[in-house]
């Protein structure tokens, strides 16, 4: 079997498992949305909510990202899979990449719906011409959250008290992706006047970022879950 | 990366000293096991008797002393011998969401398994016909053991490493499990069980030892 394909029955697993378990659409996603609606109350004004909806919808994001990160790893550890992985000798990048996959793809579905929320409750407007920009935004920001998430998934998996330590370690290594990926967004919807250009720079930091955390992320996956053990 | 040498024992450890968190938990351990046997590692709690099989199985290195699984060596070749050892610990290693035939299924798919080879492996341990469809989580303990089982035979494990495997068992399910172990080393795996209860593992065992403040008696 090669990398690509243990990475593929990895990711093919978690998705199966979420299609069974439904964790994401019944818990998570419902999390979401009541967290979109409680910035709607606290931001009343609607010239306000239009303003900062797309930073909203990336705060939205990363709050679910942790739930999912933790759902994500307690599949592997609530009956000892993740052992069972390594003793199995199963490449550990093929476990990093296909766990990021399966949350990529995931997190995509979830951005998805909040945006169409954010379009909803804060009145945000999507331009024909921003378009691209917003999508590959979207591709960008969810690859580098769903390769953060999986490398520090791993990192807390074996430890007591993962529930809070995860937060603490992810949220200050996503800033970067909170601000680039709001101003993006913020370029491809034209809010307050922002040029579509402006947003590409940010598209770029987003891929760097996503690059060198997939690079970084499945060097050290390996010898992380080993420590974590 | 290295062969095995299949002149060699399955395990064998000299002066095997490991330590975890700052405490050794083996300390100058001596083991032998050839293929096809049923080794009993007997003794009290906290003797060394899990660390013993998570040395064997590549999860806890060596910080002196010598070992060999397959003949491969644990220190520079443990990414060679992992594929070859299934650990059933305090758990079974299986997705609780996940039906039986989809772990077994998940679980053979990593060393390429056929579907034949997969289907086998659920009938050799009797989980093929009433609860291939069922999700694990529904599972008795005993029918998680034998799914987990099938998981190890359609991974092809060579090695079987067992910690307390009769524990949370009814009389039922401890004699399948004794039969299904017998059958595995008939037809090649060798078995190293670790227990507390010697007169019921000790039945099933070719050979006893007892494991105690981290050192191996024969």
């Amino acid at each position: 079997m090669s990398r690509w394909q243990i990475a593929r029955l990895v990711a093919a697993k978690d998705l199966r498992i979420e299609r069974r378990s439904r964790v994401v659409t019944n818990q998570v996603l419902p999390f979401a949305g009541v967290t979109m609606v409680m910035f709607a109350f606290a931001l009343d004004a609607s010239n306000v909510l239009e303003r900062v909806a797309p930073g909203l919808v990336w705060l939205a994001t990363l709050f679910s990202l942790l739930l999912l990160v933790q759902r994500s790893f307690a599949v592997e550890t609530d009956d000892g899979a993740l052992d069972a992985l390594r003793v199995a000798g199963v490449d550990p990048v093929a476990i990093y990449w296909g766990k990021s996959l399966a949350l990529a793809v995931e997190l995509a579905a979830l951005e998805a719906v909040l945006l169409a929320a954010a379009v909803f409750l804060y009145g945000a407007d999507v331009p024909l011409g921003g378009v691209v920009l917003l999508v590959a935004t979207l591709l960008a920001a969810t690859s580098g959250l769903a390769c953060v998430g999986t490398l520090y998934g791993g990192l807390t998996a074996g430890f007591s008290g993962r529930e809070t330590l995860l937060p603490l370690l992810v949220l200050p290594v996503v800033a970067p992706v909170l601000i680039g990926a709001t101003r993006a967004v913020e370029s491809a919807l034209g809010t307050d006047g922002v040029a579509l250009s402006e947003g590409w720079p940010w598209l770029g930091l987003l891929s760097v970022f996503a690059v060198s955390f997939g690079v970084v992320g499945a060097l050290a996956f390996g010898p992380l879950i080993d420590e974590a053990a | 990366m290295s062969e095995p040498d299949p002149t060699q024992p399955v395990v064998e450890l000299r002066e095997a000293v490991a330590v975890l968190g700052g405490f050794p938990v083996l300390a100058g351990a001596d083991i032998r096991v050839e293929r096809g046997e049923i080794l009993l590692l007997q003794g009290p709690n906290g003797a060394g008797k899990t660390s013993l099989l998570r040395v064997c199985a590549g999860l806890l290195p060596l910080e002196r002393g010598t070992g060999s699984v397959f003949g491969l060596d644990l220190a520079s070749d443990r990414q060679s011998i992992r594929p070859r050892v299934g650990l059933l610990g305090h758990h079974n290693g299986l997705y609780r969401d996940l039906t039986v035939a989809q772990n077994v299924q998940f679980w053979g798919s990593t060393v390429g398994a056929t579907d034949a080879e997969i289907d086998a492996a659920m009938t050799r341990l009797g989980v093929r016909d009433r609860l291939a469809d069922v999700p694990v989580a529904k599972l008795s303990a005993g029918q998680k053991r034998r799914s987990a089982l099938a998981c190890l035979v359609a991974r092809r494990a060579e090695l079987w490493l067992l910690d307390e495997p009769h524990a949370g068992l009814d009389a039922a399910a401890r004699d399948e499990l004794d039969a299904t172990l017998r059958e595995a080393t008939s037809v090649g795996a060798t078995v190293m069980v670790a227990s507390h209860e010697l007169e019921r593992a000790g039945a099933l065992a070719d050979r006893i030892v007892e494991v105690v403040g981290g050192q191996v008696r024969t």
